[in-house]
């Protein structure tokens, strides 16, 4: 054996020094974006992010200010009903992934569950629209939450059965060595284990079905006023960034730019939360 | 004694009559706790334990030895119906603790398992609970609410498990902020929180240090005046320190079975003795 001459070794440090790099910028290419994109709507949009913005309704065309308070309040309404639908069959489906089932069928499960995820959401506003709207003949809240849920329960099954099957087996022999019963475990030892994975999995899927749009076109419709009740059109705030963003009107154009950033800011908020939430304890994700 | 009411403690409706004295030549036979008779396990095709027949005696300390693969903690598991976490398994013979079918079909494991706990190799307290929580989570989950009743028991628990002085103070610190052998006797004091009848312990010591170790025994020694104790063991000296009564198995057979000094002195069977010497395994 004999040590490799002079010039492949340079070679070799060329080739290393010239993949890095693209590495390095390939990296850049994936950031750039985000910064461009937040950046822009910093210019564009905190002009009009004033008080009257989080506590008006919007003003009639021509007229100055307004804001879009009815519309942050129907994005927290929206995502409290897709809430209540999505997160308990999404996290007991994955329990159900996770710790029952035979081999074959969850296999089966899983494929479905991921061939939901790819599902284009503007899908999940027409089956709405087919299931609920045209039944009852209205635009509704409930309809507007039931497209947003329906998208987050496949999100929340996969990440929930995952995090749960991080959770070592040792804990569940030692809770069953205990006498406690099969449920009791996977409720007070296994899921509370995994539970930062499934309250990140679940601010996930929120943060994801907050900025919607094309699910709400069908089914919340939007709503320039205050929404009185849930069986009635609400507006969202991504359905009124979009209103106004094809509108033709300069004064619209600058409170679209100002509900884009605050819908961007909310996002990124969660996200936020969830890298604390997840950090507290070490790398673990759970 | 305290007595502790739990509706389903109680292994079937009609409880067998202990019986009080066992079928046996030798006069001085102590009471046995476990009868095994004729046991086999399959894992799906695999025979993993083949025509067990055994008593293990109560109040004392039995050792399952053997090389790797040999079945032991297949049969420790077995003892407390462990090893039906594993999907598959199918097993044939009995097994009657104090009398009782524990493979009875009116017989619920999860009761089993209150009545006969169980020691990991990793010692695993639960890594959300403090200490306290950790050593009365069986209770409570066992439908125990009585807070006073729980405290006492905590503190009972961990007199036993030897840990009291070293964590009186620190029982709002998560368990897994011991150290290893600390942990490992707070899974001990966890197991004996639920006071069960049998203790059956799978290798407790061997992710510990020498002084830990030592600690482990002491604390088996004193258990097995309240409790029988069932303990695998890789480490020959081990067995031969703290065991009265010492199985060994091979291939999934039992091979031989006696006191822990007729074992270790006087083998009859020449495996045992290939085994014990250090020739193989």
């Amino acid at each position: 054996m004999r040590f490799e001459g002079k010039h492949n070794h340079t070679w070799r440090k060329i080739k290393s020094a010239l993949a890095c790099t693209i590495a390095f910028v390939s990296a850049i290419l994936v950031i750039l974006p985000l910064g461009l994109v937040f950046f822009y709507l910093l210019v564009n949009g905190i002009g009009s992010v004033n008080w009257d913005f989080f506590t008006k309704l919007p003003a009639p065309v021509g007229a100055v200010g307004g804001g879009m308070a009815n519309a942050i309040v129907g994005t927290l309404v929206l995502l409290a009903i897709a809430g209540v639908i999505g997160i308990p069959v999404g996290v007991l489906g994955g329990v159900y992934l996770a710790e029952y089932g035979s081999a074959r069928i969850n296999s089966v499960l899983r494929f479905l569950a991921d061939v939901l995820n790819g599902v284009p959401s503007i899908t999940w506003g027409v089956v709405v629209y087919g299931l609920i709207v045209l039944r009852f003949k209205s635009f509704s809240a409930l309809a507007g939450g039931l497209a947003l849920g329906l998208i987050m329960i496949p999100l929340i099954l996969r990440t929930t059965e995952e995090v749960i099957l991080l959770v070592p087996n040792g804990y569940r022999e030692a809770s069953l060595a205990l006498g406690v019963s099969r449920w009791q475990t996977i409720v007070h030892i296994v899921m509370k284990t995994a539970s930062r994975g499934i309250i990140t999995g679940i601010l996930l899927a929120l943060a994801r079905v907050g900025g919607e749009t094309a699910p709400l076109l069908f089914t919340a419709f939007g709503n320039r006023f205050w929404n009185h009740s849930l069986t009635e059109p609400i507006a969202a705030l991504p359905l009124q960034v979009f209103t106004y963003a094809i509108s033709p009107y300069d004064d619209w154009h600058r409170q679209a730019w100002a509900g884009a950033l605050v819908l961007v800011t909310g996002v990124f908020c969660v996200n936020v939360l969830v890298r604390i939430l997840t950090r507290g304890r070490g790398a673990s994700p759970l | 004694m305290e007595n502790l009411v739990m509706p389903s403690d109680r292994i079937a409706e009609e409880r067998v009559e202990q019986p009080t004295e066992v079928p046996s030549n030798d006069e001085a036979a102590p009471a046995s706790t476990f009868q095994v008779k004729n046991m086999s396990i399959w894992y799906d095709e695999k025979r993993a334990i083949q025509d067990v027949t055994l008593d293990i005696a109560s109040n004392s300390v039995t050792a399952i030895i053997g090389p790797s693969g040999c079945g032991k903690s297949t049969f420790l598991r077995a003892l407390n119906r462990m090893h039906e976490l594993t999907p598959k398994t199918r097993m044939e013979g009995t097994v009657l603790l104090n009398g009782e079918d524990l493979y009875s079909s009116t017989v619920d494991p999860t009761v089993v398992r209150r009545r006969v706990g169980m020691v990991f190799q990793k010692s695993n307290p639960f890594p959300t609970m403090t200490i306290g929580e950790n050593v009365i989570i069986g209770l409570r989950l066992n439908g125990v609410h009585d807070e006073k009743f729980l405290n006492e028991r905590l503190e009972k628990s961990l007199r036993m498990a030897a840990l009291w002085d070293e964590v009186k103070d620190d029982l709002h610190k998560p368990g897994t902020s011991l150290s290893g052998g600390q942990q490992q006797r707070l899974c001990i004091a966890r197991t004996l929180a639920v006071e069960p009848e049998v203790v059956l312990m799978d290798e407790p010591c061997s992710a510990l240090d020498p002084i830990a170790t030592a600690k482990i025994e002491e604390l088996i020694n004193e258990l097995k005046a309240t409790y029988t104790i069932v303990t695998v063991t890789h480490n020959m000296q081990q067995a031969g320190r703290i065991s009265d009564y010492t199985a060994f198995f091979y291939l999934g057979r039992l091979i031989e079975f006696g006191p822990t000094t007729t074992i270790f002195t006087n083998p009859k069977e020449r495996q045992t003795e290939d085994y014990i010497t250090g020739r193989f395994g």
